[in-house]
């Protein structure tokens, strides 16, 4: 589950990483820490926005010992699918039952479908579609990815990936 | 120099046009296509056998056989550019063995022999102290064995990709920018000449695995072969499919790639955004390395032609005669 919270600190030295280290500890993997400190302001309080990775169910665990160092969380947003990933498919796709297809995505717990673009240019003709597959993570992306491809291998469907960068 | 060539269609003529124009310190002693050869020792006159050729179909004397020219003429590489036969390699796999044995470098475009039989061929020219370069078997005029072995020395190459068919390339842009059917497209392809009469091995992606498994030997030593690569090719994309990737800033192109950590060979259509490097139009191919050192490399460039490949052996054989001259 990705995680992006707005939180509201004293400006002074330790505040910061006193936030940190619960997050770490709730197996949390940190994206980005953006500061907003105003350089007029002598308020005292710094506006700090924290973009996090976070595994199910640790959330409220975390808000609680965040709040307990003294820490106010102004905003708090999660998005349990965040990535996501489009692939086409060229084939019979509507005669080897497209719901069935969209189904055993959604039924894997981790995958949803949440685009489908279909085009049909006539009767009896392959035809087209852009889907796009919805995950947590890039594992599940991967496993979600593999299924659809076994899944429309069976049907004769050819999958067209995207060419994922890599390092 | 000297050289005997064998083949003498398209990149055999592309060689003996730029010798002929340029000399380049080339002497050819040889030369034979599949049904004719000619030797001699003092130097072949160039023009007077690419006019035979074109008159008669033959370069030389029926009576001498390709074999004898690779075992008969006095040589210091032999150029083996013959078309490549997929099943064995051969008949190249057997002028390049002769020639090797006889302690003469090679060098080739014929991709048969070297996704092959790599291995025993590089070893077969390390015991006879000579050298087997084959530049021209990928990526046409792109120096990129040339850049992998001698420009990135130190580098670990960690991944390649590369978009290394121009006739898939050819069609795929075709498709996307008018809107044509494959068929249409496959069909004009033939007629401006980028398609052979049988396109299968282009189209489905044969020829883009036979230069991966070129390049991931040559870089990997991974003694792969064809049947290693995950290949699918590109004669059931569909324009809408085409289509539905444009809507989204993208597009697809024929990929080949390589990532050994993964275990991935891998040669599929593909979405690739528009601002990507190794989105090239038309019959150009394009290939990426992505390295430790030296990060990303993307090399853009002509992939067939007869003077564009010729390119590439003349490279390999200007290499040889700087760095190897004689050792035989």
């Amino acid at each position: 589950m990705r995680v992006s919270m707005k939180l509201e600190m004293k400006d002074t030295p330790g505040q910061l990483v006193s936030v940190l280290t619960p997050i770490s500890e709730c197996g949390g993997n940190i994206i980005a820490v953006i500061h907003q400190r105003d350089p007029d302001s002598d308020s005292g309080v710094l506006d700090v926005q924290i973009v996090l990775d976070l595994p199910e169910g640790r959330l409220d665990d975390l808000v609680a010992q965040i709040k307990r160092r003294g820490v106010t969380i102004t905003r708090i947003g999660k998005e349990r699918l965040f990535l996501q990933r489009s692939l086409l498919m060229i084939g019979h796709i509507m005669h080897t039952d497209i719901s069935d297809t969209v189904d055993q995505i959604d039924r894997t717990g981790f995958a949803e479908v949440s685009e489908l673009s279909l085009v049909m240019p006539s009767i009896n003709e392959r035809s087209s579609a852009r889907i796009t597959l919805k995950t947590a993570t890039a594992e599940d992306m991967s496993s979600a990815v593999a299924l659809l491809r076994k899944v429309s291998d069976e049907k004769e469907i050819l999958i067209v990936e995207p060419l994922e960068e890599c390092g | 120099m000297r050289i005997a060539l064998l083949g003498f269609g398209s990149v055999g003529k592309g060689v003996a046009e730029v010798v002929q124009e340029k000399g380049l310190g080339i002497t050819v002693t040889g030369i034979a296509d599949s049904r004719s050869g000619t030797i001699d020792p003092a130097g072949i006159d160039l023009q007077a056998a690419m006019d035979r050729k074109d008159r008669t179909g033959l370069c030389g004397d029926i009576s001498l056989s390709p074999l004898d020219v690779v075992d008969g003429a006095e040589y210091d590489a032999l150029v083996e550019v013959t078309p490549t036969r997929i099943i064995d390699g051969e008949p190249a796999l057997t002028h390049i063995v002769h020639a090797l044995s006889r302690g003469k470098h090679v060098v080739t475009s014929n991709k048969g022999p070297i996704a092959l039989a790599h291995r025993r061929l590089r070893a077969l020219a390390e015991s006879h102290g000579v050298q087997l370069r084959y530049e021209a078997t990928v990526c046409g005029a792109i120096p990129v064995l040339h850049v992998l072995q001698h420009d990135l020395l130190g580098n670990e190459v960690r991944a390649l990709h590369g978009v290394m068919n121009g006739t898939c390339n050819f069609i795929l842009t075709r498709m996307e920018d008018e809107g044509l059917t494959y068929d249409q497209a496959l069909a004009e392809a033939r007629e401006m000449g980028y398609a052979e009469a049988d396109p299968t091995y282009d189209v489905k992606g044969v020829d883009a695995a036979l230069k991966l498994v070129i390049l991931a030997n040559t870089i990997w030593d991974l003694g792969v072969t064809l049947d290693d690569v995950d290949t699918t090719g590109i004669d059931l994309i569909t324009p809408e499919a085409i289509q539905l990737a444009c809507d989204r800033e993208t597009t697809i192109r024929l990929i080949a790639e390589a990532i050994p950590s993964k275990g991935l060979l891998r040669v599929s259509p593909r979405i690739i955004p528009r601002s990507h490097p190794l989105l090239v139009e038309g019959t150009l191919n394009a290939v990426t390395l992505h390295t430790d050192l030296a990060g990303e490399l993307t090399f853009i460039g002509k992939g067939a032609g007869s003077v564009e490949t010729a390119s590439a052996v003349i490279g390999d054989l200007l290499y040889l005669g700087e760095h190897h001259a004689g050792a035989h």
